[in-house]
């Protein structure tokens, strides 16, 4: 975690709740798993047994062992303990949990975690420097006042970043169709649409 | 969700063979099939969180990407879209895009980019309707879920619903746009399946609705689209997809035209027109095409291709828009055809 090193008091709700999620983790899971055989593939011929997954998430290993049934929002959220990348309609209509695969955004509310073994995953948590410097999309979007409520912020973010890699933020008709998939009830999509503007140079250069 | 097992396949053989062949039943409905292949997951684990589909099996195919179904080739006979390509990756294509913008601009209208990068072409035609009372299990009433349990459609909230190719049993509209570019162009489907491959006209992969709208496709148990070939067709550069909605992106169909035109000293050769948000599954209007073959485009001929495409049309109460609005979208679809600079 890196957001401590741009809050004052070097303390977060993020950090409280990464701390606390992860140790209840380590308590539940033996539990779960116990007196059960555990693949090591993340397959299962057994509809009701668990899987032992290894993630790789911005840039670290996660072991985790999962209900079958678990999707990659789920894993990071509640297994994980990153709680960044947001639960909004869970059904791919919202794109507040998108997160990158392989460097491209996808919804990670339809996807297994079973799904992205052996791939690169990074959610918003992985987008700052180990320093903390914010990544100029994160700036952009403070900056720009893009966002009040900011649970769709995580979300936005990661599609943005996507979106000036793609190539598809060259004007601003362009990144309104090709951001449309992440829905922001507190409309603040004109300031969206500027942060990214503000951002794309940025991350050329970079 | 209920529990399923899972499973990965790297190559066709080991996919098509984890299915047992005997699951065949009359009364099983598509969508309740016991062995589902994922790719993107876009349609299938939105549905099995609803629980309108269960399957307890499920078998990831992504690692066919490394076959020749994860591949786009173009040559003189025309253009191979493997069915676990990207809807994204096929949007962006440069051959896609010069010698076939139907098809790349299909892809890039529909969905978001997000799911646009998730979801395969294989998975996209085979998409399921978003009616309503479909993909909510607390009404009891759908014929494509449950055979014989009804239609809560028929005369519900039926303003998003189908106006072609509807049937007593079921009016849900085909949600795809693809599918309305591949269907136009003439494409085939190359299938492998337990019982070996096939290859089929596209027109021919989904079922007209009739009285077993649960039975989707002509696909057997088991069988997986492994590529889509699409003829070569110099003049379908003059081919677009027109997409009219509720809101400018990220939305179905209300009315689409996919339509491609040659055209030789203003007079049409050939003329191939198939119509989506207005129908019950990939539609080609080949009556509006033998309207338009050896006319010159003018308001009488795009009128009575636009009558003619819609002739049969069967609206319930909400939904008797679609039938101007088909027709407009017709219209403007074959004049922005017809006028476009190759």
């Amino acid at each position: 975690m890196t957001s401590s090193a741009n809050n004052a008091l070097g303390f977060s709700r993020r950090n409280f709740l990464t701390t606390t999620v992860a140790s209840t983790i380590s308590v539940t899971l033996p539990d779960r798993a116990r007196g059960e055989t555990t693949p090591a593939t993340g397959t299962s011929a057994d509809p009701g047994a668990p899987l032992n997954l290894k993630l790789r998430i911005n840039g670290r290993e996660h072991r985790l062992t999962l209900d079958g049934r678990t999707t990659l929002l789920d894993a990071l959220r509640e297994h994980a303990g990153l709680t960044g990348t947001k639960k909004g309609c869970d059904h791919g209509q919202c794109g507040a949990c998108t997160v990158l695969v392989d460097n491209r955004r996808v919804l990670s509310c339809l996807t297994f975690a079973t799904m992205v073994e052996e791939r690169d995953i990074t959610t918003i948590e992985g987008l700052a420097r180990p320093d903390g410097t914010l990544h100029p999309m994160q700036q952009a979007f403070i900056d720009n006042d893009a966002f009040q409520c900011g649970y769709c912020t995580p979300g936005q973010i990661m599609s943005a970043v996507a979106c000036v890699k793609e190539g598809h933020a060259e004007s601003d008709g362009q990144i309104r169709e090709y951001m449309s998939g992440n829905l922001c009830r507190c409309a603040a999509y004109p300031n969206i649409v500027d942060a990214i503007k503000q951002a794309r140079p940025q991350m050329k250069e970079a | 969700m209920r529990p399923f097992a899972f499973s990965r396949a790297d190559t066709v053989q080991s996919a098509v063979g984890a299915v047992p062949g005997s699951q065949t039943s009359p009364d099983l409905a598509t969508v309740h099939a016991p062995h589902q292949y994922v790719a993107g997951g876009t349609t299938l684990i939105d549905l099995m969180k609803l629980d309108v589909m269960r399957p307890q099996n499920v078998t990831d195919i992504n690692a066919l990407e490394g076959t020749s179904s994860g591949e786009i080739e173009f040559g003189s006979r025309g253009l191979h879209l493997g069915a676990l390509v990207r809807m994204s990756a096929a949007a962006d294509h440069a051959d896609v895009r010069r010698n076939y913008p139907v098809l790349a601009q299909s892809l890039e209208l529909a969905a978001s980019a997000q799911i646009r990068n998730m979801a395969s072409l294989g998975g996209n035609v085979l998409q399921r309707t978003r009616c309503s009372y479909f993909r909510d299990t607390s009404y009891s009433a759908c014929n494509k879920r449950d055979p014989g349990s009804g239609c809560a459609a028929m005369d519900g909230f039926n303003r998003m619903h189908a106006i072609l190719g509807v049937s007593d049993s079921c009016i849900a509209s085909y949600a795809g746009d693809f599918g309305q570019a591949l269907i136009a162009l003439d494409a085939e489907v190359e299938l492998a399946g337990p019982n070996g491959s096939r290859r089929i006209p596209f027109a021919d992969l989904h079922r007209p609705l009739g009285d077993a709208p649960h039975i989707e496709s002509t696909l057997e148990p088991g069988e997986l689209i492994l590529a889509f070939m699409v003829p070569s067709m110099p003049w379908a550069k003059r081919s677009l997809f027109l997409k009219i909605r509720d809101r400018q992106s990220y939305e179905f169909a209300l009315a689409s035209a996919a339509v491609a035109l040659d055209i030789d000293d203003g007079r049409i050769r050939h003329a191939r027109i198939a119509l989506g948000g207005v129908s019950a599954t990939p539609w080609r209007a080949r009556e509006a095409e033998q309207k338009l073959t050896g006319r010159k485009l003018g308001d009488a001929v795009l009128s009575d291709a636009a009558d003619a495409a819609f002739a049969n049309a069967k609206p319930r109460e909400h939904n008797a828009f679609k039938i101007q609005l088909g027709k407009l979208t017709l219209v403007r679809a074959l004049n922005q055809a017809a006028t476009m600079e190759l």
